[in-house]
Parts: structure tokens; C-alpha cells; sequence
């Protein structure tokens, strides 16, 4: 799993691609919460236009770094996540947590 | 036309590693159902979940990594039902009416959102899961597959 990650002033954009499961979800959470440590955002998002295949490790990782950025006093916001993902996400009413933005990352493709 | 006309077996270890496997099987199996992507992403995500569910809850407390494998049983009926069984001879559930619950989680430490049987029980048409204290768990999983293709027939 690699993460595309994009800092800007006080903004941070991470790109997630791939499988998330238990098996590959605790690689990415510690990636993701080392750039998070070492970043501080204000505003994270995460974007999820890659990821091709999540069950409910996924929903642990999401919500785990929502508690993890609203500590460090940020705001986490969710981008792109394809309608599989989507419905997995409202299935946990994560959709009403964690705001959903459109933003693109030129080097995504 | 055969009640049964297709079935499979497999035994493997509880790693984590697996559930990726056990999604491309059973994924693999399914395509003789000429299933929709639809139904195809659904019944990987149940069986990605069961399994891990064994991986993660079953075997917490066990010490010989020889007795903490993870059984699939898959079999078609009727050209389009497809069965799966999901077991391991792990510590069993305690209260199952209590683990089947929306956002309940009986690990406290890790980062569980407890929407593992909810998510099965949406993506398929039928989730019994049976438990014995200290002998294991089997989570049942059916679904109607290829239900356009059937009806053709
Ligand atoms: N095979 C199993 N063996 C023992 N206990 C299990 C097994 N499957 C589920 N459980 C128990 O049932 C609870 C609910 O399972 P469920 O999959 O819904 O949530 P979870 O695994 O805790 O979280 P999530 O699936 O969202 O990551 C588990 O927390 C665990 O206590
Ligand atoms: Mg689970």
C-alpha cells in the first residue's frame, strides 16, 4: 500500500489505494498516523477514490484517525469513496461523522 | 437437475494473509454462478468478514498456532443458491444475540467497529451464525446468485 500524501499550509491529503482489510489495515494506520504526528493538519482528507475493496477493518481505520485528528484539535473530511465504499461507510453512519468533499490530486492517476 | 452440483473444502491457517485468499476463492467459486459484480463484491465482503472474525476473535487466547485454522465449506443448490460455511474451533461466542448487534465489539483494545455481522447479514439473504463456548464458531452465509440468469432457464 503506498500513500500519496499532499501537504499544503495547514492541509493534508492522503490517497489510499488498494485492498483495506485487518490484514492490511494496520500497515496503513501507522503510515497515515506517523504523517499525521509529524504534519499536525488542520484539515485531513482522506481520500478514498482507490480503494478497491474495503470491509469493516476499514470503518476501524477511518473512525480510529477521526478520533485521532479531532485530539490534535483538526478536522478530517472523506474524498471520492467509490459507491462500494460508500455504502459501507453509511451502513456505520459514518456519513454523518465525517464530511464527505470533492478534491483531486493532480499525481493521482 | 442435481439439488447439489458443486461444492468445496479447504482448511488453512488463521493468518491474516488469508482473508485476502479466502475473498479470491471464494470469489473464483462464485463465477460458475455468472454472478453480477454486484453480488460479487458482496459475497467476498461476508466471507472477508467471517473469516476475519475467526483471525481476530477466535483464536485470542490461543497458544499452539497448530490448532488455529479457519474451514470454508461452499456449495451451490438449485443452480443459483450459494452456501457458505465459515468455521474455526476457537473460544466461541458467549451471548450471540449480543455479538450480532450493530456496533458491538467484544474486543475493547483494538480498532473494531463492531459492524462485522451487520455487514454480512446486508450482503447476503441469510446469516445463522452457531457457537459452543470453547469449541468453536460456524457462520452460515446465503445468497441467491445469478438470479436474472436463472430465471431465463
Ligand atoms: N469467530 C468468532 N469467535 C469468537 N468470537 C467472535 C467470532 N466472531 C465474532 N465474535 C464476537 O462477536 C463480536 C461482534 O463481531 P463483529 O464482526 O460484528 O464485530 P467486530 O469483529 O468486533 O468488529 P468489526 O467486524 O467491525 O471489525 C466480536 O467483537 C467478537 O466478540
Ligand atoms: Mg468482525
Amino acid at each position: 500500500m503506498d500513500l500519496t500524501t499532499l501537504v499544503k499550509d495547514d492541509k493534508m491529503i492522503i490517497y489510499l489505494s488498494g485492498e483495506i482489510d485487518h490484514h492490511t489495515s494496520r500497515e496503513i494506520r501507522d503510515g497515515v498516523d506517523r504523517l499525521i504526528i509529524t504534519h499536525r493538519p488542520k484539515a485531513f482528507i482522506l481520500d478514498l477514490s482507490g480503494v478497491d475493496f474495503m470491509d469493516s477493518s476499514g470503518l476501524g481505520l477511518v473512525l480510529g484517525r477521526f478520533r485521532k485528528i479531532k485530539e490534535l484539535g483538526g478536522e478530517m473530511y472523506i474524498a471520492n469513496a467509490g459507491d462500494r465504499t460508500m455504502k459501507i461507510l453509511k451502513m456505520a453512519g459514518v456519513d454523518k461523522i465525517i464530511k464527505s468533499v470533492e478534491c483531486r490530486i493532480t499525481n493521482q492517476e | 437437475m442435481n439439488r447439489y452440483n458443486n461444492q468445496f473444502k479447504i482448511t488453512f491457517p488463521a493468518k491474516s494473509a488469508n482473508e485476502a485468499f479466502s475473498r479470491s476463492l471464494i470469489s473464483a467459486f462464485s463465477t460458475q454462478l455468472d454472478p453480477t459484480i454486484e453480488e460479487l463484491c458482496d459475497i467476498k465482503t461476508a466471507v472477508s468478514e467471517a473469516v476475519t472474525n475467526c483471525i481476530v476473535h477466535a483464536y485470542a487466547k490461543e497458544t499452539d498456532e497448530r490448532k488455529k485454522t479457519v474451514s470454508i465449506t461452499a456449495y451451490i443448490e438449485y443452480d443459483n443458491l450459494l452456501t457458505v460455511k465459515i468455521s474455526d474451533r476457537g473460544c466461541g461466542i458467549d451471548d450471540i444475540e449480543k455479538a450480532l448487534q450493530p456496533m458491538y465489539s467484544g474486543s475493547g483494545s483494538d480498532e473494531r467497529s463492531g459492524m462485522g455481522f451487520s455487514i454480512m447479514g446486508c450482503f447476503t439473504d441469510k446469516l445463522s451464525v452457531k457457537s459452543k463456548p470453547g469449541k468453536g464458531t460456524t457462520v452460515t452465509l446465503k445468497k441467491y446468485i445469478g438470479k436474472q440468469h436463472a430465471a431465463k432457464k
